[in-house]
């Protein structure tokens, strides 16, 4: 097969890559996976000891779930069905346990609440984890934690506290969108922009207008300005050359089938390029897992 | 599993817990096998997470044939993604 994948740029959490001489299909199923398949951890049950807050308990475990938690998911295993306790090897518990108060030092007629008050603004940094059972053993070094400190969770007043307990299990993005692992994954095909003609002079000025900057290239050729695709990647598509009369003829913009340009963001839970790994794996792990259904069940 | 018709040559598999994700590239898989005359996938009401595949065949091929050969080729597309991905970020990083 004539197949590449070339990597085009990776930063922090993102990463784009090209993928050449593939399919639709299996491009938007590797798509597909990568948003609701690859699996994660998150917080699923929120046990509320003490909530004097404002935010109401549903809201505030709703809120709780919604935060993304670094801890890589293939350390840990599903829960079972049915099983309200949960093990070591499949949950992870985390406390939230903060109360707001009074500062007796603040000046009289301040009305900053950062001054006045300690611990009014609950953020995720306060969330601790609480090792069950041998998890200390299991994982000596590892830190399990929000991925971002800074989330706010509530606001509190003084008198005001917050005692939750939380366990955090293994999920898909198909049962709740708190388990993905990706802000978002899409992709694109590779624009092709053919000349039908030579555009000289105004014309390739006007022509270089109406794409993105950097797509159409200006050369000197001979004394007259011809224009020339430089770099159709950076293409938008947004068709305003058709709205011109003099160049709708002379420019084809078409997309090339099989180059797609894949965009992918984490949320921070594991890097770009193992969430890839991880969902080409997942794709190949559902043939398998039909393959040996065949082999097994008996034809009738 | 349902057969249709007398010979094995005409079988709708009903796939359990599947979605377009592996339906569509499945049927891309198998369509590329020259012995197929038909091959299709549906699902029957979205919100039973099940689909519909049909593979018929020309000549006397059972329609398991093309089905595992598709499910096994779908894997080999996998695996050569797989590495060639692995490969070019090795490169990638290593280079810069």
């Amino acid at each position: 097969q004539a197949f590449r994948v070339d990597i085009i740029r990776e930063e922090e959490g993102t990463l784009e890559f090209d993928m050449v001489g593939i399919d639709a299909a299996i491009a938007n199923a590797f798509r597909r996976i990568l948003l609701a398949e690859v699996p994660t951890m998150a917080v699923e049950k929120v046990f509320v000891y003490n909530n004097t807050s404002i935010v109401q308990d549903e809201i505030l475990a709703h809120r709780l779930g919604l935060i993304p938690i670094r801890a890589d998911p293939r350390l840990f295993e599903y829960r079972n069905q049915g099983d309200e306790e949960g093990t070591e090897i499949d949950t992870l518990q985390f406390q939230l346990k903060i109360k707001c108060s009074r500062n007796p030092q603040a000046a009289k007629e301040s009305s900053d609440p950062n001054e006045l008050y300690f611990n009014h603004k609950v953020y995720s940094k306060h969330m601790t984890w609480v090792p069950l059972g041998n998890q200390t053993d299991l994982f000596p070094d590892a830190d399990f934690r929000p991925v971002h400190d800074d989330i706010l969770i509530a606001l509190l007043r003084p008198g005001q506290e917050i005692d939750v307990l939380m366990h955090c299990v293994k999920g898909i993005g198909k049962d709740h969108a708190k388990f993905s692992p990706v802000a978002t994954a899409s992709y694109r095909l590779l624009p092709d922009i053919t000349l039908l003609q030579p555009i000289e002079d105004e014309a390739a000025e006007l022509l270089q207008k109406c794409f993105s900057p950097g797509v159409i290239e200006i050369q000197n050729i001979k004394g007259r300005k011809v224009a020339r695709v430089a770099n159709a990647r950076l293409d938008t598509f947004s068709r305003e050359v058709f709205r011109h009369e003099s160049l709708k003829n002379l420019v084809r913009l078409a997309r090339v089938r099989n180059h797609y340009i894949f965009s992918v963001e984490s949320t921070g839970i594991l890097p770009p390029d193992v969430l890839v790994s991880e969902a080409i794996k997942i794709l190949m792990g559902k043939c398998q897992r039909f393959l040996n259904e065949l082999d097994s069940v008996p034809m009738e | 599993v349902q057969a249709d018709g007398t010979d094995g040559n005409c079988v709708t598999f009903v796939l359990h817990d599947e979605d377009h994700t592996l339906g569509n590239s499945l049927r891309y898989m198998v369509m590329k096998n020259p012995d197929v005359e038909f091959c299709g996938y549906c699902i029957t009401h979205p919100s039973e997470s099940k689909i519909n595949f049909r593979i018929q065949t020309r000549g006397t091929l059972p329609a398991v044939e093309p089905f595992r050969k598709g499910l096994t080729n779908l894997m080999g597309v996998c695996q050569h993604v797989l590495n060639t991905f692995e490969v070019r970020l090795s490169l990638k990083r290593s280079g810069a």
